[in-house]
């Protein structure tokens, strides 16, 4: 989740997107054959009669494919219903067979919705099944598709299964459009049946982008972004479009429906071919594929086995915690919601809960920590038994090696110090200091800064990092006042 | 010849089919297809209130497969039935360039 600053259209425009995100499943094996989905292997090497589509093979569904794509699809508060297979027939040399295997009108997945973590609702028209295509690489040219002098097609691709997500055209700002993805990301991780990474390709975004002024509801005419490989790329992709659109139409121009291929090192994008209509495909039912129909058993089953999604996560954690979405969402990213929920539950402070794990648990692998010792150590802490230094030394500890907070304080010989001890100490270390002190006492605000920091670092080092540095400040600024 | 399509559909469809025909193949085409839309329209004309549309003619549906890998096929005996290969892979005309 970024909180960045929306960068803002010109006065009197307004945003619409809509995101086509497909997601390479999971599975061990191809949508239709038997050949290994895996990703990274040498080109041409997981292919088949099946996927290279020769005359006279036979496609068969693969049944974990098809319970992943009806996971995600409740995942997203869809209606799963039948779905038929259909042929969409177009000649482009990354589709073997001269047709994609898809859903048409009767997708599985439909009239679904994902919840951005500040309330906002993204509807989703559907999200059906269908298989990849092959990897082109284009030759000559700089690599760019449209110089291209020739292109090498490997097939390994062609056949995996993935599921296209369409969203509503609602999307209305660049944020939206990002927490929407990463929000796709979290669902996917979360249940499980892709590895969602962009980078590799298992996860990509289309962006359907037009602009209208503000105000006004009708869908003009957009343009279909391609080749966005990151959610921050997607951004300025969608960026560049809409400016580049406002710009043809406040200089009396319209823009033509297109697929544009972004460039991101250039920072722009270029035209590519103009869509083919809808009917040019001469989508048909596929009659090799029978059709998928799920039963009301099968569908309770998948609900019941749905583990907690990301927006009642964070909905849950906010409702125990108080705090506000953005912490709320960081938590929920690291997984760390279930432990400050249980730590609160426990009776420790809930602020206190959140802000060390905000800050002093932001490691990868916080595996060692139970819930358990977590909330104790807030407890401790809260009580005064241990100083705010105290109590992250000890998480880190516990990070590393796991254990009870209580007794590694022990170990430690961790015991906050009685007041009076310290303020002898910080007698003692003003008296062997006097020109430091008087800087401390007379200087500008920079010079008090240093000295403070002087003085608080040598009580510091004096009791190990036993003592509590609000302490020192306090007693610091008693005795210069006195 | 028939109205059931035009000429210009016949062209369009060719291209869409990467098929280059010849003036008197689009004239030939354009009535056969005609013959067949027309034999279409003929079954249209029954009363099929009846009937539930019908994609698939066997009665089956969730025929599934296990998802297990099994033997991919060699790699130099597919891409010696290719017209031209590099590198692997299948060598193909440009992607985008075949307008130009």
């Amino acid at each position: 989740m970024t909180w960045s600053i929306e960068p803002t259209l010109p006065e009197g425009w307004e945003l619409v997107v809509g995101l086509e995100v497909h997601v390479e499943l999971a599975t061990a094996t191809k949508l239709f054959c038997g050949c290994a989905n895996q990703f990274g292997n040498e080109p041409n090497t997981n292919v088949c009669p099946v996927c290279l589509g020769l005359p006279g093979s036979l496609p068969v569904i693969n049944g974990t494919a098809v319970k992943y794509a009806m996971q995600l699809g409740r995942a997203l508060r869809c209606d799963v219903k039948p779905g038929i297979m259909a042929r969409k027939n177009y000649f482009y040399p990354d589709m073997p067979k001269d047709y994609q295997t898809t859903q048409y009108d009767q997708p599985t997945n439909s009239n679904g919705s994902l919840v951005l973590p500040d309330g906002f609702v993204v509807g989703i028209e559907r999200a059906h099944i269908e298989e990849d295509t092959g990897k082109s690489t284009h030759v000559g040219g700089g690599g760019r598709i449209n110089d291209a002098v020739y292109s090498l097609v490997d097939y390994n691709r062609a056949g995996v299964p993935l599921v296209e997500i369409v969203s509503d055209p609602c999307l209305d700002t660049i944020e939206h459009a990002k927490a929407y993805v990463s929000g796709l990301r979290d669902i996917l991780l979360a249940i499980g049946v892709s590895d969602a990474r962009m980078e590799e390709g298992s996860m990509r975004v289309d962006a359907n982008v037009s602009v209208r002024p503000a105000g006004t509801t009708e869908l003009r005419t957009r343009c279909e972004l391609k080749n966005i490989n990151s959610i921050r790329s997607m951004g300025r992709a969608i960026e560049y479009e809409a400016l580049r659109q406002i710009d043809l139409y406040t200089s009396g121009d319209n823009p033509r429906q297109e697929t544009r291929h972004w460039d991101e090192a250039a920072g722009r994008s270029t035209a590519g071919r103009s869509k083919e209509n809808l009917d040019d495909y001469r989508f048909f039912q596929e009659p090799d594929l029978v059709p998928l129909v799920p039963t009301a058993e099968e569908i309770a089953a998948i609900d019941a086995a749905m583990p907690a999604l990301p927006s009642a996560r964070r909905a849950a954690l906010m409702e125990a915690s108080g705090s506000d979405a953005e912490v709320v969402a960081t938590l929920v990213d690291r997984g760390q919601d279930t432990m400050a929920i249980a730590a609160i539950d426990r009776g420790a402070d809930a602020a206190k809960v959140v802000t060390r794990l905000q800050h002093d648990l932001a490691v990868d692998d916080f595996s060692k920590v139970t819930a358990e010792s977590f909330a104790e150590l807030i407890i401790m802490e809260s009580a005064g038994d241990l100083t705010a230094t105290q109590a992250k030394q000890v998480l880190a500890e516990m990070v590393d090696s796991g254990g009870h907070p209580r007794e590694i304080a022990e170990a430690r010989g961790f015991e906050a110090m009685e007041g009076d001890e310290l303020s002898g100490l910080v007698d003692q270390l003003i008296a062997d200091n006097p020109g430091e002190w008087q800087r401390f006492v007379d200087g500008d605000e920079g010079d008090r800064k240093k000295m403070q920091g002087f003085f608080t670092g040598q009580i510091m080092r004096a009791t190990k990092g036993q003592a509590d540095g609000r302490a020192v400040a306090e007693l610091l600024a008693q005795r210069s006042a006195g | 010849m028939s109205d059931r399509i035009t000429r210009d559909e016949v062209v369009h469809v060719a291209k869409l089919a990467r098929l280059e025909l010849a003036p008197h193949e689009i004239d030939a085409f354009t009535e056969q297809l005609a013959r067949v839309l027309e034999h279409a329209a003929d079954v249209e004309s029954l009363n099929v209130d009846d009937v539930p549309p019908t994609s698939h003619p066997l009665p089956l549906v969730n025929v599934f497969r296990e998802d297990v890998v099994t033997d991919s096929i060699d790699r130099d005996e597919v891409l010696a039935q290719a017209p031209a290969a590099e590198s692997h892979m299948f060598r193909v005309p440009p992607v985008l360039g075949e307008e130009r």
